[in-house]
């Protein structure tokens, strides 16, 4: 029976038998179905990645008021169509390293102030234009110039001056930062026909599929593009189909209407898994959950007072109760093991009431109750994070009030104005990033108001260094310091938890967005 | 001049006025909401310079008593003008968004206005009987459970478990009308179930009322039997409010049908509305705003209108 079953996975991978015609035989030969299966699936994965099939997404996050405007992209379904038209310069690889895309090589200056990217030749637009450095620097001055009205504006703003220099573009920043490849890979970045100075809204770029159907906020339909420059991309068309309610996305993945959803509540993936036909994967990245206190506000401007709160909450439990799992605890800073040149040697803070209760003792709060103000809008479960925070602080004798905001108006009225708060942060691709948006003393999005000049010198001092062993070591020191001293209560990390159907293959892990990087389309194939 | 079309011209003029007065209050009520497009569409990642090149360019900096105007200057000559965030063309966008909703609304009301006067007077007939009572329990509880836990409990058995219906009812113009019909089945099956009570028991309820009068004994009398005397005297005499109340259900089948459509993914005017809220698209907003209030508008006309015309008393004033 062994040989013959050995053949017939031969043939499978040879792609000379049908799923159906392999079952059918294995039954023959005794073999359970579910065995079957998945010998069957490990001789197809084997073969490699086939081309063909009609993938479909069904995705929240999608309105009707989208466009195809790259610059305009801030929700999962305007970033997925960019995945599918469009290319950036460089792509931040599953591993957290760059990996060239239009850019063949990129190169940096010794003092990390002159960047340089090889452009790819032979790269042809939807429009059956050939791409030029020009059109490289147009769309980079449309994010960045005076006109600007891009969601990357923000990321660009070091850049002192760029040209196009023949197959070569160039970038000159005010200050060093070795960590420029990784903004060239910000999801706005799609290089379009002259910048998209004209038509930005057009969806024309050098990706493997181009735009056929676009619907905003019900779907959008991209088929292959036959002169694309890579081998990427090994479906004949991709729907992106918009799909808010969570329920009705699920029974889209169970009834096979769909391949692939976003965002599964973790309160229903358990019972998700358990269908026979997709797979729920959970993958770790670098969103956050977080409480937040203003270090430069009474009480919190007392160290004692904000290392008893951080004791005093019991992150395990948080993690099990609120994300069911699907996450991991966080260590009151911003930084996790997704991210490149993280320190794995830094000691996880432990929930100790003992801890809590001396730090709350040293530090002399009056014993009048601190306000900690949270919305269901800040993550999902903050109120009951909150609840669990507070009976955790109760025990420690911390006495901790709950004051319940209402969603609207939360990220104006109480992020970043109130000294005390729930939020979350999506997470940055690399460690300067996030520390530059939320930790620097100079930052608008300083939402801890943590103002220390040692902190904002290392952080300068790790821009310029190029070698990595000493990068690592700058930023271990910074995220100590952030953990020892700053108003970031980071109890958690939550999952990207996304439902795939078995009839794809090819899944990776990857840590830096949602469902694969946007690489789905891309790298898996049909079985 | 005929008095009906004295009548309904001076209701047409009527209407006209009421939806520029509609259009003046959503616009209003959506200047009083607060933010504006340009940080709708930014979201976290607004910066100010950003902020204040997209009111630029959106023109969100001009005073809102020009932005009206000049957006009714547009709508007078049949401009609906552009979408602020995406930049569509508003009427080509509530042109496909429409049809779908009407498409779904004439699907259920097709079924669901016939079934539930035809259950109506089947109620009338049997009055507390076992079929009177049966379907009184039946359309209550359905117009008592909320749509979405319908339609939920429908994709479920019928999509995940049986597979004989799409969840995703999901229809574009590549389709046949067969495949549309198919494609909004459960869709229309739930509204169905949404509507029927209603209409069922205004027929039961207008019928029942006029059972009592000297004339249906004297039908009755003179030996036609009861179906017979409720088709031909008691029905004619209750067209008027079973009537309003038909349309009063129609109306709602195009306006307030959002959560069905977010549950079937329905691509229809109620999710274009609420996303333009959101975002603060005041154009997209306006126009949704004035289509759904014409259908209103237009719908009670009809329906006092037919009630004239049902009434003789009415159709031949004095």
């Amino acid at each position: 029976m062994n040989e013959q079953l050995t053949h017939m996975t031969k043939e499978v991978t040879a792609g000379k038998l049908t799923r159906r015609e392999f079952m059918g035989k294995a039954a023959a030969l005794g073999v359970s179905a579910a065995m079957a299966s998945t010998m069957f699936a490990d001789a197809a994965r084997a073969a490699g990645p086939k081309k063909g099939g009609d993938l479909k997404f069904g995705l929240q996050g999608g309105e009707s008021t989208n466009s195809l405007d790259p610059a305009t992209y801030a929700s999962s379904v305007p970033f997925q169509n960019g995945k599918q038209f469009g290319d950036t310069l460089v792509e931040v690889a599953p591993d957290g390293s760059i990996e060239p895309r239009l850019a063949e090589s990129v190169e940096g200056s010794a003092d990390a102030k002159v960047w340089t990217f090889k452009l790819r030749q032979g790269v042809e637009f939807h429009n059956g234009k050939t791409m030029t450095s020009e059109d490289v620097l147009k769309t980079m001055e449309r994010h960045s110039n005076e006109d600007s009205k891009s969601g990357a504006l923000g990321i660009m703003k070091g850049i002192e001056s760029m040209k196009a220099d023949g197959d070569n573009f160039q970038v000159t920043l005010t200050e060093p930062n070795a960590d420029l490849p990784y903004l060239m890979a910000d999801y706005h970045l799609i290089v379009q026909p002259d910048g998209g100075m004209d038509n930005p809204g057009a969806g024309i770029g050098t990706g493997p599929y181009q735009l056929e159907v676009d619907e905003p906020g019900v779907r959008h339909v991209f088929k292959k593009f036959a002169n694309h420059w890579s081998d990427y991309g090994n479906f004949d068309s991709v729907e992106v189909v918009v799909i808010n309610d969570a329920t009705a996305r699920t029974a889209a993945l169970q009834s096979g209407q769909v391949h692939a959803i976003n965002r599964v509540e973790p309160k229903v993936a358990d019972l998700l898994s358990r269908a026979p036909n997709l797979t729920v994967h959970s993958t770790a990245g670098r969103g956050h959950y977080v409480f937040i206190m203003h270090c430069d506000t009474a009480p919190f401007d007392n160290n004692e007072l904000r290392t008893a709160l951080k004791y005093a909450i019991n992150r395990e439990e948080l993690v099990d109760k609120v994300l069911r799992g699907y996450g991991s605890v966080g260590n009151d800073m911003p930084i996790n093991a997704a991210y490149p040149l993280f320190d794995e040697t830094i000691e996880q803070r432990e929930f100790s009431i003992e801890k809590a209760a001396e730090h709350y003792k040293n530090s002399g709060h009056d014993g009048s109750p601190i306000i900690l103000r949270v919305a269901d809008g800040a993550f999902p479960g903050a109120v009951d994070a909150a609840a669990l925070f507070q009976q955790t602080a109760a025990q420690a004798g911390i006495p901790l009030e709950i004051k319940r905001e209402p969603n609207d108006g939360y990220w104006s009225e109480v992020w970043n104005v109130q000294p005390f708060c729930a939020s979350y942060w999506g997470g940055r691709p690399v460690q300067d990033q996030m520390y530059s948006t939320a930790y620097l003393s100079t930052a608008d999005w300083n939402d801890t108001r943590f103002k220390v000049q040692a902190f904002d010198d290392l952080l300068f001092d790790a821009r310029a260094e190029l070698d990595p062993e000493k990068r690592k070591v700058i930023y271990s020191q910074m995220g100590r310091m952030v953990r020892d001293e700053g108003g970031l209560i980071c109890p958690m990390f939550n999952d990207f938890v996304e439902g795939i159907s078995n009839q794809l293959d090819g899944w990776e892990t990857d840590p830096t967005q949602e469902m694969m990087n946007g690489q789905i389309s891309r790298k898996m194939w049909f079985v | 001049m005929h008095p009906i079309i004295k009548l309904v011209s001076q209701r047409l003029a009527l209407g006209f006025l009421l939806l520029f007065g509609a259009s003046a209050l959503i616009f209003g009520l959506t200047e009083a909401l607060p933010g504006d497009a340009a940080q709708a569409v930014l979201g976290q990642s607004a910066t100010p310079e950003a902020l204040a090149n997209l009111r630029e360019e959106m023109g969100l900096n001009r005073p809102a008593l020009t932005r009206y105007f000049e957006w009714l200057g547009g709508i007078v000559q049949g401009d609906l003008g552009q979408s602020l965030t995406n930049k569509l063309d508003i009427a080509e966008s509530i042109g496909k968004r429409l049809g779908n909703t009407l498409f779904l609304a004439s699907v259920a009301a097709v079924v669901s206005v016939p079934l539930a006067i035809f259950l109506g007077l089947l109620a009338v007939r049997f009055q507390n009987r076992w079929p009177d009572k049966l379907i009184s329990a039946i359309t209550l509880t359905t117009v008592s459970v909320p749509e979405f836990l319908i339609g939920y409990v429908l994709i479920y058995f019928i999509s995940v478990k049986l597979g004989w219906f799409s969840s995703l009812a999901m229809v574009n113009d590549s389709m046949s009308f067969g495949q549309k019909l198919y494609a909004v089945a459960l869709p229309a099956f739930v509204l169905t179930l949404v509507v029927l009570a209603q209409m069922m028991r205004m027929t039961r309820a207008a019928i029942l009322n006029l059972m009592q009068s000297a004339y249906i004994e004297t039908a009755e009398l003179k030996g036609l039997s009861t179906f017979q005397v409720i088709a031909r005297h008691a029905f004619p005499n209750a067209i008027s409010p079973i009537v309003n109340v038909v349309m009063l259900n129609l109306a709602y089948l195009v306006v307030g049908v959002v959560v069905v459509e977010v549950v079937f993914v329905y691509p229809g005017m109620g999710q274009y509305l609420v996303d333009a809220v959101t975002k603060r698209d005041v154009p997209v907003v306006l126009a949704c705003g004035v289509v759904f209030a014409a259908v209103y508008i237009g719908l009670n006309m009809v329906a006092d209108i037919v009630s004239i015309l049902a009434n003789p008393r009415l159709r031949h004033p004095k």
